[in-house]
C-alpha cells in the first residue's frame, strides 16, 4: 500500500539549514496564500467598480430577500416562513424549500458584524459574500492539493482557482447565489475526506461529516459528493487498496452525513428515499462486507479461508439478489420514481429536452459549446491531461480521488453548462499538480547543474521535498507498482542524480520560461473575463454604439414603477424569469417565479401568454392578476426578451394544456 | 395648529350640505337629475311624472337638447347623479354631451332613463345599442297588437297596447301588485342575447308584432311576440341602472290619467297602471330600493376576537359580515337566507350559507381546509333586482410550524425504544469489548 504522499515543507530533517528553509518556506507559503486570498477577493470586485454594489441576476434577488427576512425576524421565523407573495395563490413554504446554507452564512456574517458595531447593510454583506468565500475556496483548494501532491502543487492550484473564469462567473461581487458558498464547501469536504483518508483520524472524519452537512445546506449539488466519494471508495476496494483508513473516511461520513442531511428541511427524507443517495448506501454495505472478509482472512488459515469463501459466496449471492430486489422495489416506490428530473438529465443529456421543457428552457441547463471551455477554463484545459498523468506517478489513494473527480466532472460539465463550475476546481487541482511537478523537475535540473554532483545532501533534500516531482521524468515510468515504491528511495535518488545530470540546464530554463508563460497568459485572459464578460449585473444593461456608451436601467425603473404605482396587494403576472426580481425589487405578489416548483402553474401563465387576448384575460382574471409585466427588447436589440422566450412559453404551456400546439405558432417554411 | 383646525371644521361645515347631496355609498339615492328634452312642451305634458320625482326630493334640471351649455361633468366631477333622456328625435346634443360622454356617465356608476319613440333618432338608437337593446330597424315601426290593444272610442290601428306582462320581481316594480294594465304606444325593442345584464320588465303579448301601421304588411315582421320588450332595465356591473323604453307617451299625463280596458277583458280600470308602474320603477332606477351594502367584514379564530393576519391549516374560524338595504331614507337590515361565503383558492374549498340574526349580521363558522396557500373570503351575492355584492378578502393560510407537530407520537414508541436500546447496547458492547481483557 502506498504511503500518503504528504511531503510538506515540514519534513523532519537532521540538518539545521533545512529546518530554517522549511520555516522560511512555511512563512512564505502563508504570505502567498494571503496574497492569493486577496487576489481572489479583489479580482471579483470589477462589478462593483464598473457598475455599483448591487445584487445581480435573478436567483440572488430571492436569496437577498430571504436574507433580509432572516436578519429581521430571526432563524425560527425564517425556518417557518410561509411566503404569500409568490406563487399566488399557492404560496411557498420558504423554510422547507430553500437550501439555507447561503442565507444563514450571510445572515451570520451580518449579525456578527453588527454585534461588533460595524453597521453594514444586509445588501452589502450579501454582495461581498461570494468574493469572501472564493478566497476561502482557494485556501481549501490549497489544503486539498497539498494533501494530494504537496505544498507546491497546493499553492499553484490555489492561485489558479482564485482566478479561473468559470468560478469567477458565479462569484463576482453581487452574485449572491448558492454556488458562492457551495464551491468552498465542496472543496473543503473533499479536503477533509482526503485528510481522513491520509491520516485515518476519526476527528477529521467527524469534521468531514460536518463539512458535508454545510454543503447539503448550501446547494443541491451535494449529491455530487455523496456519489463521488462512494465511487472512489469502490475504486479503492476494487484496486485492492482497502484499509482501515478508508473505512474511517467513509463509514462515519455515510452515517453522520445522512443523519445531518436529513435535518435540512429541503432534503428531509429524500436523504434516504431518492436514488441519488442509494449508491452511498450500497457502497456502505460493500465496505462492511469487505472489512469483514479482511477480518476473517486475518483469523483463518488459508485453507479454511477458501472453504469460507465458497460458503459465503454462495450465501452472499442469494443475499445480494434479495438486496437488489429490495433496492429495485425501493426505487420503484420512491416518490420521484427513482431519479429526479435534473439528475436524469445528467445521465441522459437528451432527457430534459425530450420530456421536461421547464428544465431545458433554462439556458444554464443546456450543454456547453466548445468555445465555452476555452472561455471558462482557458489554459487549464491543456494542463489537465498532464495533471492526470502526474496523478498516476505515483498513484496514491488521494491522487486516484483527484483523477476520479476530474473524470466525472468533465462528463457532467459536458451535460450542463452550469456544472462547468464543478469542473473548475478539479481542473485547477490537476493543472496545479501538473505545473508544480513540471517546475519541480526543471528547478531540480537547474539546481543540479549549478551545484553539480558535489552535494549529495542537497539532492536528497530536493528529492524529499518534492519526491513526486522527480517521478515526472521518463525513466520513472518504468517503475514497478506502488507497493515497492516505498522501500527503495535510495535507489531512486541515485537514478535521479544520473538523470539530472543528463538534462542540460539551458533547455530546462527555456522550458521553464515557456511553462511560466502559460499561467501568465492565462491570467491576462482571466482578468479580462472578470472585467468584461462576467461582471455585468444583468439588471443594468449597457450597449456601446457609435455615439458612446448607453446604460439601460429599464428593469429597475419598471420595478420601481410597480412599487410606486400599484396597490401593495396587487398581483403581477410575468414569465417566471422575472418573478424573484418582482418580489424583491417591486415588492408585489407574483404568480410564478424562478423556483419553478409547480409546472402546472407555470404552464397556466405560459398558456395565458400564448392565448388570444380574451382567453388570456380569463386566465389572468382567475388568478386575480392586475398587471402583466412583459419585456420587449426589439427597440434596443436586447436579445433575451419575452419574444425570444416565447416558444418556451408555448412549449411549457402545451405540455400541460394540449390545446396549445407549437406548430400553430411557427411560420411554415413552405410559405 | 388650532387655527387650522378651526378652518378645517368651518370648511367641512360649509361643504357638508354639498357633500351630502352628492351620490355616495352612504346615501345611494340620486339627488341631482338632468332632464334633456326635445321640446319644452314635454315638461308640462309629462308634469305628473316629473312632479312625483320632485316630491320625492329630486332636483330636476330641465335642459333642451340643443342648449349649448349642457355638460355632464365639470373639472372631472359629475354635476348630476342621473340623466333622463326624453328626447327621442335628437340628432346631436349641444354642449359637450355625446354618446361616449353618456356611456362614460353610466360607466362611472350613474343612472339613465331613455324614452324613445317612433322615428327615434340614430343617436338614441346608438345609446340604446350600447346599453344592450336594439330598437326596431324600421324607423316608422310601432308595436301593434290586435288582441291586446287598449279599448278606446275609435277602433284605431291597435298601436295603443295595454300590457300587464310584468317582470316577477318585487324589488324592481314594488311589492304592491299593479292591478291595471300599462298603456304603451311606441316602438318596440329586442334584447341583445349576448348581454346578460339587461332585463325585460314589461313584455309585449305573444300576439304583438312590430311594423309600420300605415303601410300594408308585405314581409313578415322582424320582431314578433314576447321577443318584443316594451320596457327594459339594465343593472350594470358597477350597479348603475338604466331604464329603456320605446314610448315617451307612456310617461305622459294623458296616459297616467286615462282609464284602461284591455280588449277581450270586461274589467275597465278607472286609471291605467302607468303611474304606479313607472313611479315604482323610477324608485328602483334611482336606487331608492334594492340597494345593498355590506360592511364590517370580520373573521377571527373561534374563541378569539381579534382578526388574525393569517391562519393555520385546520384552524376553526368565524366569519361575519353585516348586510343592509337602503330604504330610500335609511339603511335597514337585509334579511334573507341565501347569502353564501366561499373560502376560495382558485376554487371554493368551503362553501357555506351564512346564518343571520335578523338584524343584518350574517355569520358562519367553519374549519380551514388542510391546504395551505393564499385564500380569499368571498361573498358573491347576485340576486335579481338587488345591487350585486362582491366581497373578497385575502387571507394566507400557513402550514404547521416546526414546533406545532406532536413531539411524541404514541404509535412511535416502539421506534423510540428501538433507538435507545440500540444506543445502550452499543455502549455496553463497546465497554465490554474494550475492557474485558
Amino acid at each position: 500500500m502506498a504511503a500518503p504522499e504528504t511531503s510538506t515543507a515540514a519534513v523532519p530533517t537532521l540538518y539545521t539549514n533545512n529546518t530554517l528553509r522549511n520555516a522560511f518556506g512555511g512563512v512564505l507559503s502563508f504570505f502567498i496564500l494571503l496574497l492569493i486570498g486577496v487576489m481572489a477577493f479583489s479580482i471579483r470586485l470589477f462589478s462593483v467598480i464598473k457598475y455599483e454594489s448591487v445584487i445581480h441576476e435573478f436567483d440572488p434577488y430571492f436569496n437577498y430577500r430571504v436574507t433580509q427576512f432572516l436578519a429581521k425576524n430571526g432563524i425560527y421565523e425564517f425556518w417557518n416562513w410561509f411566503d404569500d407573495r409568490t406563487w399566488y395563490p399557492l404560496g411557498r413554504v420558504i423554510g422547507g424549500t430553500v437550501y439555507p446554507g447561503l442565507t444563514l452564512t450571510a445572515g451570520t456574517i451580518w449579525w456578527l458584524l453588527n454585534s461588533l458595531n460595524i453597521p453594514l447593510s444586509v445588501e452589502t454583506v450579501c454582495v461581498f459574500t461570494a468574493p469572501i468565500f472564493s478566497a476561502f475556496a482557494s485556501w481549501a483548494t490549497y489544503l486539498l492539493t497539498k494533501e494530494v501532491k504537496g505544498t507546491g502543487a497546493g499553492l499553484t492550484a490555489a492561485a489558479l482557482l482564485a482566478m479561473v473564469p468559470s468560478y469567477i462567473s458565479r462569484s463576482v461581487a453581487g452574485s449572491y447565489d448558492n454556488e458562492a458558498v457551495a464551491i468552498f464547501a465542496l472543496i473543503f469536504t473533499f479536503y477533509l475526506y482526503i485528510k481522513t483518508l491520509n491520516t485515518g483520524s476519526l476527528f477529521y472524519a467527524t469534521l468531514n461529516s460536518i463539512a458535508y452537512f454545510y454543503m447539503v445546506c448550501s446547494w443541491g449539488g451535494y449529491t455530487f459528493i455523496i456519489n463521488l466519494i462512494p465511487m472512489h471508495v469502490l475504486l479503492c476496494i476494487v484496486t485492492g487498496r482497502f484499509s482501515s483508513r478508508l473505512y474511517i473516511a467513509y463509514a462515519p461520513l455515510v452515517v453522520l452525513g445522512t443523519l445531518l442531511a436529513a435535518l435540512v428541511p429541503v432534503v428531509g427524507f429524500n436523504a434516504v428515499m431518492t436514488s441519488e443517495h442509494f449508491a452511498s448506501f450500497l457502497v456502505f454495505i460493500i465496505i462492511h462486507v469487505v472489512a469483514f472478509v479482511y477480518y476473517i482472512k486475518g483469523i483463518l488459515s488459508p485453507k479454511m479461508f477458501k472453504v469460507a469463501v465458497t460458503l459465503v459466496v454462495s450465501v452472499g449471492l442469494a443475499v445480494c439478489c434479495a438486496v437488489i430486489a429490495v433496492l429495485i422495489a425501493l426505487v420503484a416506490s420512491s416518490p420521484t420514481k427513482g431519479w429526479s428530473g435534473r439528475s436524469l438529465s445528467l445521465l441522459d443529456p437528451t432527457y430534459a429536452s425530450k420530456y421536461i421543457p421547464i428544465i431545458a428552457s433554462v439556458s444554464e441547463h443546456q450543454p456547453p459549446t466548445w468555445p465555452s471551455y476555452f472561455m471558462d477554463i482557458n489554459v487549464l484545459a491543456f494542463l489537465v491531461p498532464a495533471g492526470i498523468i502526474a496523478c498516476f506517478l505515483p498513484l496514491s489513494d488521494a491522487s486516484s480521488f483527484v483523477v476520479l473527480y476530474i473524470a466525472t466532472s468533465v462528463y457532467f460539465s459536458g451535460v450542463m453548462v452550469r456544472l462547468m463550475l464543478v469542473l473548475a476546481p478539479a481542473a485547477c487541482i490537476t493543472s496545479g499538480i501538473a505545473l508544480s511537478q513540471a517546475f519541480d523537475v526543471f528547478t531540480g535540473s537547474i539546481k543540479f547543474q549549478l551545484t553539480g554532483a558535489s552535494s549529495n545532501t542537497e539532492v536528497d533534500a530536493a528529492e524529499t521535498s518534492s519526491s513526486t516531482a522527480e517521478s515526472q521524468t521518463d525513466a520513472v515510468k518504468t517503475e514497478k507498482p506502488e507497493e515497492t515504491a516505498k522501500n527503495r528511495p535510495s535507489r531512486k535518488s541515485k537514478k535521479k542524480e544520473r538523470e539530472h545530470g543528463e538534462k542540460p540546464s539551458t533547455e530546462a530554463k527555456a522550458e521553464k520560461k515557456r511553462l511560466l508563460a502559460l499561467p501568465l497568459e492565462s491570467s491576462v485572459h482571466c482578468v479580462w473575463a472578470a472585467a468584461e464578460a462576467y461582471s455585468a449585473p444583468s439588471i443594468v444593461l449597457t450597449s456601446r454604439s457609435h455615439d458612446g456608451l448607453h446604460v439601460f436601467d429599464d428593469f429597475r425603473e419598471a420595478y420601481a414603477w410597480l412599487r410606486h404605482n400599484t396597490d401593495v396587494d396587487d398581483k403581477v403576472a410575468s414569465w417566471w424569469d422575472y418573478g424573484y426580481q418582482t418580489t424583491a425589487m417591486a415588492n408585489r405578489t407574483v404568480i410564478v417565479d424562478n423556483n419553478t416548483w409547480n409546472n402546472t402553474h407555470i404552464a397556466t401563465v405560459g398558456t395565458a401568454m400564448s392565448s388570444p387576448e380574451r382567453a388570456a384575460w380569463e386566465i389572468f382574471h382567475s388568478l386575480d392578476v392586475k398587471y402583466v409585466l412583459v419585456v420587449f427588447g426589439g427597440l434596443v436589440g436586447y436579445p433575451s426578451d419575452d419574444i425570444n422566450k416565447f416558444l418556451w412559453m408555448v412549449r411549457i404551456g402545451g405540455g400541460v394544456f394540449p390545446h396549445i400546439k407549437e406548430p400553430d405558432y411557427l411560420v411554415s417554411s413552405l410559405c | 395648529m388650532g387655527k387650522f383646525w378651526v378652518i378645517f371644521v368651518a370648511s367641512i361645515s360649509i361643504l357638508l350640505p354639498f357633500l351630502c347631496n352628492s351620490f355616495s355609498p352612504e346615501t345611494p339615492t340620486d339627488r341631482r337629475v338632468l332632464v334633456l328634452l326635445d321640446d319644452l312642451a314635454v315638461k308640462s305634458s309629462h308634469s305628473s311624472y316629473f312632479n312625483s320625482l320632485k316630491l320625492r326630493g329630486f332636483d330636476l334640471d330641465f335642459k333642451l337638447t340643443d342648449d349649448p351649455k349642457i355638460a355632464l361633468q365639470r373639472y372631472g366631477q359629475y354635476l348630476y347623479d342621473a340623466l333622463i333622456l326624453f328626447c327621442p328625435s335628437v340628432e346631436r346634443f349641444g354642449g359637450s354631451v355625446d354618446v361616449a360622454a353618456i356611456i362614460n356617465f353610466v360607466d362611472s356608476g350613474h343612472d339613465l332613463i331613455i324614452a324613445a319613440d317612433v322615428n327615434a333618432s340614430d343617436l338614441i338608437r346608438e345609446i340604446a345599442t350600447e346599453c344592450g337593446v336594439d330598437f326596431d330597424e324600421d324607423p316608422s315601426a310601432m308595436v301593434i297588437d290586435h288582441t291586446g290593444y287598449a279599448v278606446s272610442e275609435t277602433e284605431g290601428d291597435h298601436t295603443l297596447i295595454a300590457s300587464d306582462d310584468f317582470i316577477k320581481s318585487d324589488v324592481i316594480i314594488g311589492s304592491k301588485k299593479i292591478e291595471a294594465p300599462v298603456l304603451f304606444q311606441g316602438i318596440g325593442h329586442s334584447l341583445n342575447p349576448v348581454n346578460s345584464l339587461v332585463l325585460k320588465v314589461l313584455s309585449a303579448s305573444p300576439s304583438a308584432y312590430s311594423a309600420n301601421p300605415l303601410s300594408k304588411l308585405s314581409t313578415p315582421p322582424s320582431l314578433t311576440g314576447s321577443a318584443i320588450s316594451l320596457v327594459s332595465v339594465v343593472q350594470a356591473r358597477n350597479n348603475a341602472r338604466i331604464l329603456i323604453t320605446g314610448s315617451l307617451s307612456m310617461f305622459s299625463n294623458r296616459f297616467f290619467r286615462s282609464g284602461v280596458q284591455k280588449s277581450g277583458s270586461s274589467t275597465k280600470y278607472e286609471k291605467s297602471g302607468n303611474e304606479q308602474f313607472l313611479t315604482e320603477l323610477s324608485k328602483w332606477i334611482f336606487h331608492e330600493r334594492g340597494h345593498l351594502k355590506a360592511v364590517n367584514v370580520k373573521h377571527h379564530k373561534v374563541g378569539e376576537t381579534d382578526e388574525s393576519a393569517l391562519y393555520r391549516i385546520n384552524d376553526e374560524l368565524e366569519y361575519s359580515v353585516e348586510i343592509y338595504e337602503w330604504s330610500g331614507t335609511s339603511w335597514e337590515p337585509y334579511v334573507t337566507d341565501d347569502v353564501q361565503v366561499q373560502f376560495y383558492m382558485m376554487s371554493p374549498y368551503v362553501l357555506k350559507t351564512l346564518s343571520n340574526d335578523k338584524k343584518g349580521l350574517y355569520s358562519a363558522s367553519f374549519k380551514v381546509p388542510d391546504v395551505y396557500g393564499v385564500f380569499q373570503f368571498k361573498v358573491e351575492y347576485q340576486k335579481l333586482g338587488y345591487t350585486s355584492l362582491s366581497l373578497s378578502k385575502q387571507i394566507p393560510v400557513r402550514p404547521y410550524r416546526h414546533n406545532e407537530y406532536e413531539r411524541f407520537i404514541p404509535t412511535a414508541y416502539p421506534y423510540y425504544g428501538a433507538a435507545f436500546s440500540t444506543m445502550a447496547g452499543f455502549f455496553i458492547f463497546s465497554f465490554v469489548h474494550l475492557y474485558n481483557k
